[in-house]
């Protein structure tokens, strides 16, 4: 066990969802991606496949259109697997709160393991949640 | 036998989701149709129930790439109802702010459509690059991506004149970098084999079906917001209109890179020109019943606003039509008689503000088999 634990934390791969967020959160995600941020040395890496991914990582506020996807995401996931939601969006509704198509927060859709706060957070806050989620596993 | 290509609308490789569904015949693509409103959240609704001030805020997370150029036509539109004039100095720097988005904005597109054509050293060089923009907005503004600087009647921000110099030689590596990607488009293999020749939107379809922005531009349709109806101080700079005649992905971006040089200039002038002064009036917001119309030129083409009042605090009604909006309606002439694989990056090629074609799957029409592919396999697709 031990093994497979150490290779799971050296290669979370993460699944990105936007459930109807601005986009910026995503692009400081993908700015994390690049060379200044760089979180590939910690041997994370953006995948296209719910199946192949360690990591949801979900922005926006969940609109209703979102929110069976969102769920049948994470359901084709396989164990174990964490879910991070970035930005105020998810956690909150940010500034789209009494928007009448949206059904934030996230946990009441799928289980949570971190939040990373901010409108949009700083790809170092990103990756210090997504150490943080890590650091559980 | 055709089959049918549907494309997202889940996992976005980097933004909103949207659907296509693409009929293909062998590797010909035959048809094609466009689902919108998995990213419908009931904004302009909301912009109704809240007063002009918090709207602000509302509208700059209408898109986060291009937060600037919402808020400032948003402004306008809404000084324009008040009767105001918004003072020269805070004009100029809504201009510094727009420019330094247009240039971020059009680095990101190089990036991604970098990687959507499988060259992705070419995707870090352009982000990294990206960087050094994302540093100059912070230092202006304080945050990286929404700046939250425009206000109605003015900017919240001064520019000091001690980043002044900062400002400059972060253009100066821009300029470097931006030349050396010109070059590198001009020049190699790669690039021009996928690039040339693919996704052609002829003239005289980019006019019939209203293309705007760098998409209408690279297809030799010769039309700027920013100097055909100049806003905030543009009358008073120079720069050219680059256009192209080619009307493919490669004129397309050869279009935005080049106008990554003419948004450094931009800001050059600006910076030095800048006058002394005040960066905002008060605006008394009971505003009387009123419209008006605004249009400007966001990094994807034309924005347009339109605005209500009723004499109270709140807006009756905010309309807007964003430049996205006006360049699908262009996706399936571009499309017609190309193959699967030009899919990604043509959809990209007219910077779409979403990226949601992680998943494609393909359905038999005949057997009602389906199968999957990711937009990974799909970038791999080969005849
Ligand atoms: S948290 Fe803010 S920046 Fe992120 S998607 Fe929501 S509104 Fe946009």
């Amino acid at each position: 066990m031990g093994l497979i634990r150490l290779c799971r934390r050296k290669s979370p791969w993460l699944l990105h969802f936007n459930t109807g967020g601005c986009a910026g959160c995503d692009i400081e995600l993908v700015a994390a991606l690049t060379p200044r941020y760089d979180v590939e040395r910690f041997g994370i890496q953006l995948r296209g496949s719910p199946r192949h991914a360690d990591i949801l990582v979900v922005t926006g506020p969940i609109t209703r259109q979102a929110k069976d996807r969102i769920i049948r995401i994470y359901e084709q996931m396989p164990e174990p697997k964490a879910v991070i939601a970035i930005g105020s969006c998810p956690a909150s509704g940010s500034v789209y709160h009494d928007c009448y198509n949206v059904v934030w927060p996230l946990d009441k859709h799928v289980p949570v393991s971190a939040y990373v706060p901010g409108c949009p957070p700083k790809p170092e806050a990103i990756i210090h949640g997504i150490l943080k989620v890590l650091e559980k596993v | 036998m055709t089959f049918i290509v549907p494309i997202g609308p889940q996992h976005p490789a980097l933004k909103e989701p949207e659907f296509f569904k693409f009929e293909i015949k062998g590797e010909e693509i035959v048809d094609i149709d466009i689902r919108f409103g998995y990213v419908h959240r009931g904004i302009e609704e909301a912009l109704q129930r809240r007063d002009y001030k918090h709207d602000v805020y509302l509208i700059e997370r209408i898109c986060g790439i291009c937060n600037v150029v919402h808020t400032t036509n948003y402004c306008q539109a809404i000084e324009q109802l008040a009767g105001v004039e918004p003072p020269e100095r805070a004009k100029y720097i809504r201009v510094i702010i727009l420019e330094l988005e247009r240039i971020h904005s059009h680095l990101l597109w190089l990036g991604i459509a970098a990687h959507q054509i499988g060259f992705n050293t070419l995707f870090m060089l352009a982000w990294r690059d990206r960087e050094r923009v994302m540093d100059l907005r912070e230092l202006i503004s304080g945050n990286r991506v929404t700046s939250a600087t425009n206000t109605i009647g003015g900017v919240r921000r001064d520019v000091k004149t001690e980043q002044v110099p900062t400002i400059l030689r972060g253009l100066d590596a821009l300029e470097r970098s931006t030349k050396y990607y010109i070059d590198l488009f001009n020049s190699d293999r790669t690039i021009l084999a996928r690039c040339t020749n693919v996704g052609i939107l002829t003239k005289d379809d980019a006019r019939k079906l209203c293309a705007v922005g760098p998409l209408a531009r690279a297809s030799g349709v010769d039309t700027d917001i920013r100097r055909d109806h100049p806003y905030a101080i543009y009358d008073k700079l120079s720069f050219n209109v680059i256009t192209e005649r080619e009307g493919d992905v490669w004129a397309k971006s050869i279009v935005r890179l080049r106008e990554i040089l003419e948004s450094i200039q931009i800001v050059r002038q600006a910076v030095k020109k800048m006058p002394i002064g005040p960066i905002r009036i008060k605006v008394d917001l009971n505003i009387p019943r009123n419209e008006a119309i605004e249009r400007t030129e966001a990094p994807r083409g034309e924005l347009f606003y339109y605005a209500l009042s009723n004499g109270t605090d709140r807006p009756e009604r905010v309309h807007v039509r964003t430049p996205t909006c006006a360049n699908v309606a262009s996706i399936k002439r571009m499309f017609l008689g190309g193959t699967v694989a030009e899919i990604p990056i043509v959809i990209w090629s007219i910077d779409p503000c979403f990226a949601c074609n992680d998943r494609v799957s393909l359905v038999d029409s005949h057997t009602g088999k389906t199968f999957n592919l990711s937009l990974k396999e799909l970038r791999k697709w080969r005849h």
